[in-house]
């Protein structure tokens, strides 16, 4: 992005530093106060996730800052879009896009929210279908959205078999050597990998943006 | 307290020495043999051949599948395997909305899960900490439990003196709490018939030679906060937004679960409390959170169980490794850690000479493995942590799941007898 200013480079610190109030206050004035284009607050609010996402994936930060930072985006987002006058303009191109859903039986997504959300911050177009997704959806959402990378996301040791039986499905339906498929939660291991035919397993959310970075051919 | 029972005389020497060796493994002596400890939740509809809606609905049914496997299996303790699934007609009684369960929001064959949802706004944290009885009354139990809906009318009492007394009791004409009175009348009949049903339960494995691996239950201060009132989204923004009242929530939520389990311990006889852990894995929050605003309220709540002569029997859900050595911080020979996925090697050797363990055959290898593969992951802990002093029960990473193949169980307890007595 191009440099900053002064008060730019505050609401990014603001927004990095997990500084809420100071960061939407900060924004808030720019955008109601001083006309502040609001395409440009948004660039700097990923900035300020790209710092996020660095701190995460150095473990420096945790689930609570990620949960924060994605409320602080969401507030200034719902304040900021709304004063987008013109067309937006080209979106940022991104690197890949990826399907994710918990598999059908499974009710769990704490997970694989935070792993959208890393994903997104990463430059990836995420499209989430939800939880307790049956295979059929996954199916029909592939076809559709033509995703690079299919996640699939479950928390009980069900999972194994709704992965397992997904997976098999994507396959039947011809579209196995579309994408590549990773599946993550709780309980999953290499054990599980092998079992269900996916790809890969990740065990947080800095493995699932590495492993779709590595397979988009982006340095992770 | 021990955990003495009635029972014939062989099958009290065999119900004795079983205990014996669970107590043995907490006061850090190395028993005659590894104890393995069978504990299940729906697994018992795979042994059984009936849908997990089954397994809900039909205690006796329920009750019988589990002793067949307990008798078969031959574990040293059992778990409350009944209580852990039979309770729906009692669920469906209290009008519980934070679990949906077989028959009930998920499919006949699907375990329950559990809702999370924010059940408490912030805003609501004062009037929790202010009168904790009374926000239950009026606010969370309406809120969780349709019999309840009624009690949100409850009249204000707390305050009321004199001529001010009577004129409160008027407020208890209420319709909608009248009705509410009928329907929690009968919650609580299905309550303790279940109570009672269990109770027996417990007995008739007493009387086979069987006790209980903990029969109370809890949980962390921190957690039970996160998981029943605030929701996973509002605990976590709340260490960065409100630490100081959420801190102050976990110290009166401790004293408000220490107040629960020690009776609850008490009256059935078995001082092991079990307190699945759920917000202390390495990668939810930071160490230094975690030594903030997770570790504090539970210490202090495992030492007033000890203090109590009950034994805290945590479960640490997901890999907690990196906490073992903050965790060490308890008096030696009192408790016993339940590991999920933490490294039960380098648990043995942080904690060894402080806690007894158990855990943790992986689950990936119990569902999808074969037999022999279930053999080698018990020889694997045998070696590993048996052999070298480790004072450990045998048992799956979070009990026996599910979908677990019988002959993968009768794997586990075979290759616990074949290597480790």
């Amino acid at each position: 992005m191009s440099e900053m200013t002064e008060q730019e480079a505050r609401l990014v610190g603001h927004l990095a530093e997990m500084e809420e109030d100071e960061g939407i206050d900060l924004a808030k004035k720019m955008l109601l106060e001083e006309g502040a284009d609001p395409m440009r607050v948004l660039e700097l609010c990923r900035a300020a996730m790209d710092i996020v996402g660095k701190k995460f994936e150095d473990g420096e930060y945790f689930l609570p800052e990620l949960v924060l930072a994605g409320e602080m985006l969401d507030t200034i987002g719902a304040i900021a879009k709304p004063l987008i006058k013109s067309a937006p303009g080209e979106e940022p191109r991104r690197l890949g896009k990826v399907l994710i859903g918990t598999v059908h039986g499974d009710l769990h997504d704490i997970g694989k929210n935070i792993v959208s959300f890393m994903l997104d911050i990463n430059g990836f177009e995420v499209k989430d279908i939800g939880i307790d997704v049956p295979a059929a959806t996954f199916v029909s959402e592939i076809e559709a959205f033509k995703p690079d990378v299919v996640g699939l996301s479950g928390f009980l040791t069900l999972a194994f078999d709704s992965m397992k039986e997904t997976i098999a499905t994507i396959d039947n339906a011809g579209l196995r050597n579309d994408v590549k498929i990773m599946i993550g939660g709780g309980q999953i291991d290499e054990t599980v990998r092998a079992y269900t035919g996916a790809d890969a397993f990740g065990v947080n959310a800095v493995e699932a943006v590495s492993l779709c970075k590595g397979w988009m051919g982006v340095n992770a | 307290m021990s955990a003495a029972v009635e029972a014939p005389a062989d099958a009290k020497a065999a119900y004795d020495a079983r205990w014996q060796r669970i107590m043995d493994c907490v006061e850090l002596r190395q028993p005659d043999r590894m104890p393995a400890t069978l504990f299940g939740t729906f697994w018992l509809a795979k042994y059984g051949g009936v849908s997990y809606k089954q397994l809900m609905y039909d205690f006796e049914g329920t009750a019988a599948i589990a002793e067949r496997a307990v008798l078969e299996l031959d574990p040293d303790t059992v778990s409350p395997l009944v209580l852990q699934t039979a309770m729906g007609p009692t669920l469906d009684a209290t009008g519980y909305k934070q679990l949906q369960w077989p028959g009930h929001g998920v499919g006949d064959n699907q375990p329950y899960q559990y809702l999370d949802r924010e059940y408490m706004p912030p805003e609501e944290y004062d009037d929790f900490l202010f009168d904790p009885t009374g926000y239950y009354l009026r606010v969370y139990l309406p809120r969780v439990m349709g019999a309840f809906e009624g009690f949100s009318e409850f009249p204000n009492i707390a305050g009321g003196f004199y001529f001010r007394l009577f004129a409160n009791v008027r407020g208890f004409l209420s319709p909608a709490l009248q009705e509410s009175w009928a329907r929690v009348q009968k919650a609580g009949e299905a309550s303790q018939q279940l109570a009672d049903r269990n109770a027996r339960f417990i007995a008739r494995m007493a009387e086979l030679g069987y006790p209980m691996g903990s029969i109370a239950t809890s949980g962390a201060p921190f957690d039970v906060l996160g998981d029943y009132f605030r929701g996973a989204r509002g605990i976590l923004t709340d260490m960065r937004r409100r630490g100081d009242k959420l801190l102050e929530a976990c110290d009166k939520m401790r004293r408000l679960l220490v107040r629960q389990a020690v009776p609850a311990a008490k009256a059935a006889g078995n001082p092991i409390v079990f307190i699945p852990l759920h917000w202390a894995p390495d990668a939810f929050m930071s160490q230094d959170q975690f030594k903030t605003y997770w570790w504090p309220s539970f210490r202090q709540m495992m030492l007033d169980l000890i203090a109590e002569g009950l034994i805290p029997m945590p479960m640490w859900e997901s890999d907690c490794t990196k906490r073992l050595e903050i965790i060490q911080d308890i008096p030696k020979g009192k408790a016993i850690y339940w590991f999920e996925r933490a490294d039960i090697v380098k648990a043995r050797e942080v904690l060894g000479d402080t806690v007894a363990l158990r855990g943790n055959v992986s689950p990936s290898i119990l569902t999808t493995g074969k037999p022999e593969d279930v053999d080698a992951a018990v020889k694997y802990i045998v070696d590993n942590v048996w052999n070298k002093g480790g004072r450990i029960i045998l048992d799956a990473a979070f009990g026996l799941p599910d979908e677990t193949p019988v002959e993968n169980v009768r794997a586990m307890f075979r290759a616990a007898r074949k290597y480790a007595g």
